[in-house]
């Protein structure tokens, strides 16, 4: 624990990507390969199964740290991060801890079967080996919030560095389904991948935006200075779904998503094509919403995403099919170093053969001789249920993960409309301790009407003012949200726009963020319910 | 009917009606009493000031040409037929507590304070008082500070770290205390320490003063940049991702303050390494501090006030929360201070830190 926790230390005391490298490599050539196989799994995202619940951590972390509960929520507020708020109230000891990384988790795993009692007893005397900075890492496992400021690929590429082996294949080999205590470290660098287990889904190959923000318009000129000859690129919609990746090998089938997650059981009506497929074939699309032929918007979606049970009257109101749109593996052949278009062949040939074209759709293929033509294109975007364009070049390999050149994402610009603060709530991580997320309301009469909550759009110097407004404008206190005076106003950014019964406004919105503070206007210039409903395009 | 406290607490600042004076007043008075030098405390505009004598120099070169009188601590002046009398708070050089007494009845305002010896202030000494006035920065329980020899060890290991590495080294701190309780504690032998102009004059308004502080070089446009990489760079937060700061690249910059006790708050700073280093008391030392006073009642007035307040009256204090404009933690957006015009470039310079400093004067007060 004590490398783990140096590690983290060291992580956080560096901006710089060289140094956090040789950090990670650092830590790998200091433990045993079991703990490097936590490590990967840690920041991969598998984070240990949570063995005691928050409320019990908390609680007992309270009765350590010998303080008021209140005190302890207060502290929470200020430090943002429940993990480090417990570390810090903690009596210090000058204790360090010899356990590994594997013996620690092993310990936090063993506890499924025991009792409230022996949970608390060992929970208690654990804190009391450790120092703080230990202590940290140690609640940062046990509460399962596991985010570092380091990205997959920073560990990848330390790792490649240390084993020789390149990059994209240890990307590849740490996908899907695996434990930290079985899968060995040895397997994973080996110079030929072992016979991989057939779930395993290949890295994500993730577009770049045209543009990097609404803001900055690309014009049709601009797109031929950079992306050269419309003849070298083919274009599709960009559909607004869940990405997936969709596996049919040795007669088993998988559904990934793009977080990693095995979804398979979560669209059976994906299963009778895929067991159609032939043995060894991998595709990559986008899982959507359809009735009578056509898409429906994301929020139809949603209402089935994160459900356990998948009811028959869920089946019927939101039925899904896919929209393929490349091809990775075909007849057990990894066949991702390919151009665009022979593996869009293969493709065609495959949904050309499949007895379900209801529901293995492909992505078709947008006609168009110019640039110009193509931005117009885009402007109908919305009508299409797409959220903008892709471009492909056609002599694209498959990549991994999100690289600048040959695929783009050319989204449409957002819907807006101007709102006023009326609520601020403190954030988390960097953000602690300042009034960062805010929820906006429009006019519905002489009355604003919550719509949206968002927190991100703005610089640190706005959120520096905005905090600044919220501390001295606040006219009463819900626990952590304060009811400010309304006055601000800020252009509201959205990608979709539908009705909803949940929310008061009779509205919801899809990725709402903030585009700018509109410091020019005063609150009664704000938009109203009724330019917002107009929007839902009824 | 009860009379009227010694003292209140007013739109113009802390005000003593006996004996016609305030304390670290905001608004221009008559009669300024004052516990420190730092900006949110000693404002320009007043027509007699009455300070410790080790804050003279300082608030001649920040002030301009005031009335001043100085005393050492523990001499007693009086006003009015009421007896003020400066004791060591520990904060910056001259941070003096304030005791006012008339016909037996005590009250202290501690200004800014803490209880640890960092080596160059005089060291907190608790005063026996009826009432006390206390700050509360760092009145919040995740806030312990660590003995300041184990942070100068981290802070002098990363110094020596960066000498092999072939980075510049460079701490940030406030002008007035952070810079002084730096230079003092730094190992002299990795290598020679170097200023910026703003913290310059301070150390230079401090040595006419009397004190003794190590050597310092003053950087000019004409330093050489292979020297100053060999030793330590000391600037003002102002300064951090100016240009003036960028010319030493490469460069580690390091920052010292409190606030660096949260990860958060340290990633916001975005710099390369934190030490938790304060001028003011943490969360024990406020308590020890209070209790020490032996006061019957306690007036809390900057920090985390609601929630300190709440707390000690739990635990059987008798405690209240005073709304006064002294530097505030939830006050990153503090306005700007009066500016400072020997180091313009260096006050308009863009500036990737965000104020929420350990006090005003460190974060959207001027820059001294």
């Amino acid at each position: 624990m004590k490398a783990f926790a140096q590690l983290f230390l060291a992580l956080d005391e560096t901006n710089k990507t060289n140094e956090k490298v040789k950090v990670l490599k650092d830590y790998f050539n200091s433990v045993p390969d079991s703990d490097k196989m936590h490590m990967l799994a840690l920041f991969s995202g598998r984070k240990p199964k949570r063995q005691i619940n928050a409320t019990l951590v908390r609680n007992w972390a309270i009765e350590a740290s010998h303080i008021p509960d209140w005190l302890f929520g207060e502290s929470y507020q200020v430090v943002g991060d429940l993990a480090e708020t417990m570390a810090l109230l903690m009596p210090q000891t000058d204790n360090s801890s010899s356990k590994t990384l594997t013996e620690w988790i092993a310990e936090i795993n063993a506890l499924a079967n025991k009792t409230e009692d022996e949970k608390k007893a060992w929970l208690l005397n654990s804190w009391a080996m450790l120092d703080s900075q230990e202590r940290f890492v140690f609640n940062k496992l046990l509460t399962g919030s596991f985010r570092v400021g380091v990205s997959q690929s920073l560990v990848i590429k330390a790792l490649s560095e240390i084993s020789g082996i390149n990059a994209a294949a240890l990307t590849h080999r740490i996908m899907g389904n695996w434990l930290p205590e079985t899968y060995q470290y040895a397997e994973l660098i080996q110079e030929q991948g072992a016979a991989d287990d057939i779930s395993r889904p290949y890295p994500f190959f993730l577009a770049y935006p045209v543009q990097e923000t609404s803001e900055k318009q690309r014009s049709a000129e601009e797109l031929r200075t950079s992306l050269g000859n419309e003849s070298d690129w083919q274009a599709e919609w960009k559909w607004d779904g869940i990405r997936a990746q969709l596996i049919k090998r040795e007669g088993r089938i998988f559904i990934w998503s793009r977080g990693e997650d095995l979804a398979t059981d979560k669209f059976p009506e994906l299963h009778p094509f895929l067991n159609a497929l032939p043995d060894g074939t991998v595709i990559d699309g986008e899982i959507l919403s359809f009735r009578n032929g056509l898409p429906l918007p994301f929020n139809v979606l949603q209402t089935r995403i994160g459900r356990k049970n998948l009811n028959k009257k869920i089946l019927e109101e939101s039925p899904v099919a896919v929209i393929a749109y490349d091809c990775l593996e075909y007849e057990g052949e990894d066949i991702r170093t390919g151009t665009q278009v022979a593996r869009r062949l293969i493709l065609e040939k495959l949904q050309a053969a499949t007895p379900f074209p209801e529901i293995f759709r492909i992505s078709g293929l947008i006609a168009f001789s110019s640039w110009e033509e193509l931005a117009t294109i885009r402007e109908r975007s919305r009508a299409m249920i797409a959220e903008g364009i892709m471009l492909k070049r056609k002599s694209a390999a498959y990549q991994v993960g999100r690289k600048r050149g040959d695929w783009w994402k050319w989204k449409i610009d957002p819907l807006s409309v101007d709102a006023v603060m009326i609520y601020a709530q403190k954030g988390h991580g960097r953000r602690a301790d300042l009034y960062t997320d805010y929820t906006f309301a429009v006019w519905d009469g002489d009355k604003l009407v919550p719509f949206a909550k968002a927190y991100s759009g703005l610089t640190d110097q706005e959120i520096n003012k905005v905090d600044y407004f919220v501390k001295r404008n606040t006219l009463e206190k819900f626990g952590p949200v304060r009811t400010v005076k309304p006055e601000l106003v800020f252009e509201i950014g959205f990608e979709g726009i539908n009705r909803s019964t949940r929310h008061k406004s009779g509205i919801a919105l899809r990725f709402p963020r903030i585009l700018r503070w509109r410091q020019d206007k005063p609150k009664e210039e704000a938009d109203t319910l009724e330019t917002l409903k107009a929007l839902l395009g009824e | 009917m009860g009379k009227k406290p010694l003292l209140e607490f007013t739109d113009r600042g802390i005000y003593c009606d006996k004996g016609r004076f305030y304390i670290d007043p905001w608004k221009p008075v008559d009669d300024a009493v004052i516990t420190h030098a730092h900006g949110d405390h000693a404002y320009p505009g007043n027509k007699h000031y009455l300070a410790h004598h080790f804050s003279k120099e300082v608030l001649f070169y920040r002030l301009g040409d005031i009335q001043l009188q100085t005393v050492a601590y523990g001499e007693k002046v009086v006003k009015n037929g009421v007896a003020i009398s400066f004791h060591p708070a520990g904060h910056v050089i001259g941070s003096a507590q304030i005791r006012i007494a008339y016909q037996g009845e005590i009250w202290v305002v501690s200004g800014d304070y803490k209880v640890e010896d960092d080596g160059i202030s005089t060291p907190f000494e608790p005063v026996r008082c009826h009432h006390f006035i206390s700050e509360c920065t760092f009145g919040m329980p995740v806030y312990k500070w660590k003995p300041q020899k184990e942070v100068f060890d981290d802070i002098n290991k990363w110094w020596a770290g960066n000498l092999q590495n072939g980075a510049a080294t460079v701490l940030v701190g406030y002008s007035l205390g952070k810079a002084q309780r730096i230079l003092q504690n730094l190992d002299l032998s990795i290598g020679k320490v170097y200023t910026h102009g703003v913290i310059e004059n301070t150390n230079d308004a401090l040595r006419r003063n009397g004190i003794q502080l190590n050597p310092t070089e003053r950087i000019t446009p004409d330093t050489p940049k292979e020297e100053v990489r060999k030793g330590i760079v000391i600037a003002p937060p102002s300064s951090v991702g100016s240009p003036w700061m960028r010319r030493f690249q490469p460069y580690s910059f390091g920052y010292c303050s409190g606030w660096m006790a949260i990860r958060g708050a340290k990633k916001r700073r975005a710099a390369d390494r934190g030490f938790v280093l304060s001028d003011h008391a943490d969360w024990d030392g406020l308590i020890t501090a209070i209790d020490a006073s032996g006061c019957e009642c306690m007036y809390l007035t900057h920090g985390y006030t609601a929630t300190f307040t709440r707390y000690l009256n739990e635990i059987g204090y008798n405690a209240r929360e005073v709304h006064t404009l002294y530097g505030d933690d939830e006050d990153p957006g503090m306005p700007e201070g009066p500016e400072f015009k020997d180091e313009p470039n260096v006050e308009n310079s863009a500036s990737k830190v965000h104020s929420s400093g350990e006090n005003a004067g460190e974060t959207g007060g001027p820059a001294l």
